[in-house]
């Protein structure tokens, strides 16, 4: 890879903590600091403090900005509330996934849309692409905006020590946006992506790593550790939630993968409709399953799902759940497998049963 | 740094052997190795009498983050596996050197000994 690797404004912080930088989605990300799975546990008995700046962000405003948004994702758009947020969907107009977004209304006529950090200029330039003769404008703000995601039972406790904001006050997939440890401007929302309570906090990328140090040296006495992506992977698996080019992508629409909620065919059209529609109505082709198996060999992406001596599948993101202690995953299986209970898994040429979960590992 | 005990030979694939008297040998990974997996959750070893010649695949070790093929430093038949790893894989990033050696063996042919790295020698590719 000859491309040059982006730096969030938090990387000396993760060098100096100790963390192990690995190349993300373009960016140089710490993978750990001390352990994957002892991270992950933190997040899951007290906090854990990530660095997400490498999520890009995009502002569309203007007079049409909600009919737009209404017009090119899944959810519906112009019902949230100023304040709040609300995760969606944005698909191909054969149903496939352009990316999952969560879209923060501030105003009116103006909101703040989270892209994912390998599909940012995809998304800006795929919006920029529809916006036709609406009077709408996008603006790129990824490199202005740092992200930090405090989570874990005592991450509220630990935010509060360093913010005069009431966040209490704040519902799930809220906002506020004032001051945290003397950095103004800040977004601070009731959202996750770790199946723990918490917050998401989008800073002024210069006020990163002032916030950043405040929240440790607050947290340390609760038990907030730093974070890294590798625990956020198995902290998001063991919630169920999905991760673009694993459970959704260009090929798994939101149909299949389980998003169907996110996807409101009230709406008279959206990009995708009709071909989501069928899915909906037909039954898609293939689904998304989360299994668990009571082995220690983890089933890895890509791994063969068999029904018998026939292939109907294959492992989309797999990992050990420190909860469970045993090794947990999604499939992509094809219809008719999705509840049954005769698949099996292969994995270096053993084949493993494979249990459907029917409900994510935690709540 | 890593932990690269002077009384061990080792490969470039980041193995250590400890070599006995007695026509022997102790094979495990290293320190270096298992903090470049991360938390090893799985390790997958040999039967005792299974053969492997030099640079077979004799197991496997998962971390959370990925599956890594095990090689044979040196051509052997496996005398013992070491079932502790089975319940506490841990023991990998623990004990490196220690409780979480992985399988002795009988070296079948004492000429491939030479071809190990020895402390300075393995020090050096880190």
């Amino acid at each position: 890879m000859s491309e040059t690797l982006a730096r969030t404004p938090l990387y000396a912080l993760h060098v100096e903590l100790g963390g192990r930088i690995v190349p993300f989605a373009g960016w140089e990300m710490p993978v750990q600091y001390t352990g994957i799975i002892d991270e992950h546990m933190a997040v899951r008995k007290t906090a854990g403090l990530f660095d997400v700046s490498h999520m890009g962000e995009a502002r569309v405003r203007g007079r049409d900005a909600a009919a737009f948004l209404d017009g090119i994702m899944t959810n519906d758009m112009a019902t949230i509330r100023v304040g709040m947020a609300r995760y969606t969907v944005m698909c191909q107009p054969d149903g496939g996934c352009v990316d999952d977004l969560i879209v923060y209304r501030l105003a009116d006529t103006e909101f703040l849309i989270c892209l994912n950090a390998s599909n940012a200029q995809k998304d800006i330039a795929w919006m920029r692409s529809l916006v036709g003769h609406q009077q709408v404008e996008i603006i790129d703000e990824c490199s202005a905006w740092a992200q930090l995601a405090i989570q874990g039972p005592v991450a509220e406790k630990v935010l509060s020590e360093v913010t005069a904001l009431p966040l209490a006050t704040i519902k799930r997939f809220g906002f506020l946006i004032g001051e945290v440890a003397g950095a103004a401007g800040c977004i601070v929302s009731r959202t996750g992506y770790t199946g723990s309570p918490g917050f998401e906090i989008y800073l002024p990328a210069d006020s990163a790593e002032k916030v950043a140090r405040a929240l440790l040296a607050a947290g340390q006495p609760h038990g907030l550790v730093p974070a890294g992506l590798g625990a956020r992977d198995s902290l998001r698996l063991e919630a169920h939630y999905p991760l673009y080019g694993h459970e959704i992508s260009e090929r798994i629409s939101p149909i299949q993968a389980g998003l169907g909620w996110t996807v409101k065919f009230a709406k008279p059209a959206f990009v995708g409709r009709e071909a989501l529609h069928r899915q909906a109505e037909g039954g898609p082709s293939s689904s998304v399953i989360l299994f668990s198996l009571e082995d220690r060999r983890i089933a890895r992406q890509g791994a063969a799902v068999f029904a018998g001596q026939t292939q109907v599948g294959e492992v989309l993101s797999g990992t050990l759940s420190p909860v469970l202690n045993k090794p947990i995953g999604t499939a992509l299986v094809a219809a008719g497998f999705a509840d049954s209970r005769e698949l099996t898994v292969d994995i270096r040429g053993l084949r493993l049963p494979l249990h459907i979960a029917v409900a994510p590992f935690v709540k | 740094m890593s932990n690269v005990p002077a009384d061990l030979r080792y490969t470039k694939d980041h193995e250590w052997v400890k070599v006995a008297a007695d026509g022997t040998a102790t094979i495990g990974i290293t320190d270096h190795a298992q903090a470049a997996l991360g938390d090893v959750t799985f390790v997958d070893l040999p039967k005792v009498g299974q053969s492997f010649g030099h640079g077979d695949v004799f197991g496997t070790v998962e971390s959370v983050k990925a599956a890594s093929d095990l090689y044979s430093p040196i051509s052997c038949e496996v005398l013992a596996a070491n079932g502790d790893l089975n319940n506490s894989p841990d023991l990998v990033n623990r004990e490196p050197y220690g409780g979480a050696w992985m399988i002795k063996v009988k070296v079948k042919n004492a000429a491939e000994l030479a071809s190990l790295l020895d402390a300075a020698g393995y020090s050096a590719i880190l």
